[in-house]
């Protein structure tokens, strides 16, 4: 009796462990694309990811995360393809040959938002970094994404330009969220704060609460995507071919119109630019 | 927060409109968790069973490993198990992560110590009362462990129940192993990680009630056949 319920329950166990697994094996093509969550939370991916498994049937297995996470991971080979938005950790990963070559995608820029009641008074400024310093005098609650992000190094880099040492308020106006930026926009929401995001996650982010865009229009604001492939001869698990033909259709005519066509609101997300910087 | 009200208003039309998304993202978290609970079952259950039974150097040291194992956090738990199954780690071969089968993996580290724990003192109780009558009987050791098992049995299902419980709840560790990839690897945790990044906290909330009605559904089955088993046990 007990020796039949072992056995019939190992054998449950058995069944459910190959039902559970098994779908996920052989039986499409597919690759796993580390990516950002700008991209995948704004609905681009959804938008445009199906007209590209119509054509070629390879499903894109889209992980998102921060574009540091995503550097991280693709740089273990667990992806066939990086798509992130920060320039010079992305040339970083393919001189360093974790990457085979980078290719400009698209752009779109950042902006900064912060509570209606503007305490710092930056309604209206285009210049990013004298808004950043207007915060930092007024001690104004900034929300940063503290996660090593693609953003996130942006928001550094403006700071340093506005020649603020954000290290030093740390806990105090600054405050680090170390997560998304949907959980850092719901935190500046919550809080009151100041923060900057990209336009697209923007847009498409529910809980806007009482936030509003401030400051926009600098050049400096500026954020470029790239694409590139992980390096099959850094690990050999990397699907060469099939990754290659995403990147070709993404920095193609059929992706980039894809791309300039999703619109949220109304309003277009994402600029493609793959021609210019292809060659 | 007219949050609220929404949410109950949209999980209901999530309910009543039987998206195909949605039950997509039900049916794997069921299958992941009852896969990880299974295992756990049958390798929790056995290893209990033999520390409440014996008694050996270290014993002491072992259930405290093990108690305290319960309190893992499942972020660290999807960490390490990214760190074995990563293309760059020992079992990269295996080609599990970012499947279903990573994160039944993932949620069998977190659920077992749960099972070895909660077993080990259940049965631990119970063998005081039998232990005279194995030791007078000459019962074999596996015979007794059995034994006890198998009359432990509508204990240990609550046993299994927490183990439930904790791994359709989880989210850090399925997260990580898994990539919430849409169609893949998205469980309800993980759907709800993300409704609430997108600032859809209304949606977000929907699909929290939703789970808590699935978790509701499996206990009431639980206990539901656990009282009938008990009534025709005692007939």
């Amino acid at each position: 009796m007990l020796r039949k319920t072992a056995f019939s329950l190992a054998f449950i166990a058995a069944a459910a462990l190959h039902w559970t697994i098994a779908p996920a094996s052989a039986e499409e093509r597919f690759i796993v694309v580390q990516s950002t969550t700008s991209t995948a939370n704004s609905g681009l991916l959804d938008a445009i990811l199906p007209k590209f498994k119509d054509k070629t049937g390879i499903d894109v297995r889209v992980v998102a995360v921060g574009t540091g996470q995503a550097i991280k991971n693709a740089t273990n080979g667990d992806g066939d393809v990086l798509f992130v938005h920060a320039k010079s950790a992305e040339e970083k990963f393919v001189a360093d040959g974790w990457g085979v070559k980078r290719r400009d995608v698209m752009y779109n820029d950042f902006v900064i938002v912060g509570p209606k009641g503007d305490p710092a008074g930056i309604k209206g400024m285009d210049e990013a970094t004298e808004a950043l310093k207007k915060i930092a005098e007024a001690g104004a609650p900034f929300a940063s994404r503290g996660d090593d992000s693609g953003t996130h190094k942006k928001e550094l880099s403006l700071w340093k330009a506005a020649d603020v040492d954000v290290a030093h308020a740390s806990g105090d106006w600054y405050r680090e969220t170390g997560s998304g930026m949907g959980a850092t926009l719901n935190t500046a929401a919550g809080m009151g704060a100041y923060a900057l995001t990209d336009r697209a996650t923007w847009i498409s982010f529910k809980n806007k609460s009482e936030l509003a865009i401030l400051a926009e229009g600098d050049d400096r604001l500026f954020n470029q995507y790239g694409v590139i492939l992980v390096n099959p001869e850094k690990h050999a698990a990397v699907k060469a071919d099939e990754g290659n033909a995403f990147i070709d259709w993404l920095t193609g005519p059929e992706g980039q119109q894809a791309i300039a066509d999703y619109k949220l609101e109304g309003q277009q997300l994402f600029f493609p630019n793959a021609d210019k910087a292809t060659n | 927060m007219q949050d609220f009200g929404s949410a109950f208003g949209l999980a209901f039309e999530l309910i009543v409109g039987f998206d195909t998304d949605l039950l997509a993202i039900v049916g794997l978290s069921l299958r992941v968790t009852f896969a990880a609970l299974l295992i756990s079952c049958l390798i929790g259950l056995p290893i209990g069973a033999a520390l409440a039974v014996s008694s050996f150097p270290g014993r002491g040291a072992l259930v405290v490993t093990f108690n305290t194992m319960m309190g893992l956090p499942p972020v660290v738990v999807g960490l390490l198990a990214y760190m074995m199954l990563s293309n760059a780690g020992p079992l990269g071969v295996l080609k599990l992560l970012y499947t279903p089968g990573a994160m039944v993996i993932a949620q069998t580290i977190l659920v077992t110590p749960i099972v070895v724990a909660l077993s080990r003192q259940m049965i631990e109780d119970l063998n005081k009362e039998y232990a005279e009558q194995f030791r007078s009987l000459v019962v074999p050791f596996p015979t007794a462990m059995a034994a006890l098992l198998w009359d432990a049995r509508f204990a240990l299902a609550t046993v299994a129940l927490a183990g439930f419980g904790r791994a359709i709840a989880e989210v850090g560790a399925v997260m990580i192993v898994g990539g919430n990839i849409n169609h893949v690897t998205r469980v309800m945790t993980t759907a709800i990680a993300l409704e609430t990044s997108k600032g859809d906290l209304a949606l977000a909330l929907a699909l929290g009630i939703i789970l808590l009605i699935i978790a509701m559904a499996v206990n009431a089955a639980v206990q539901g056949i656990n009282a009938k088993a008990r009534r025709n046990a005692y007939a």
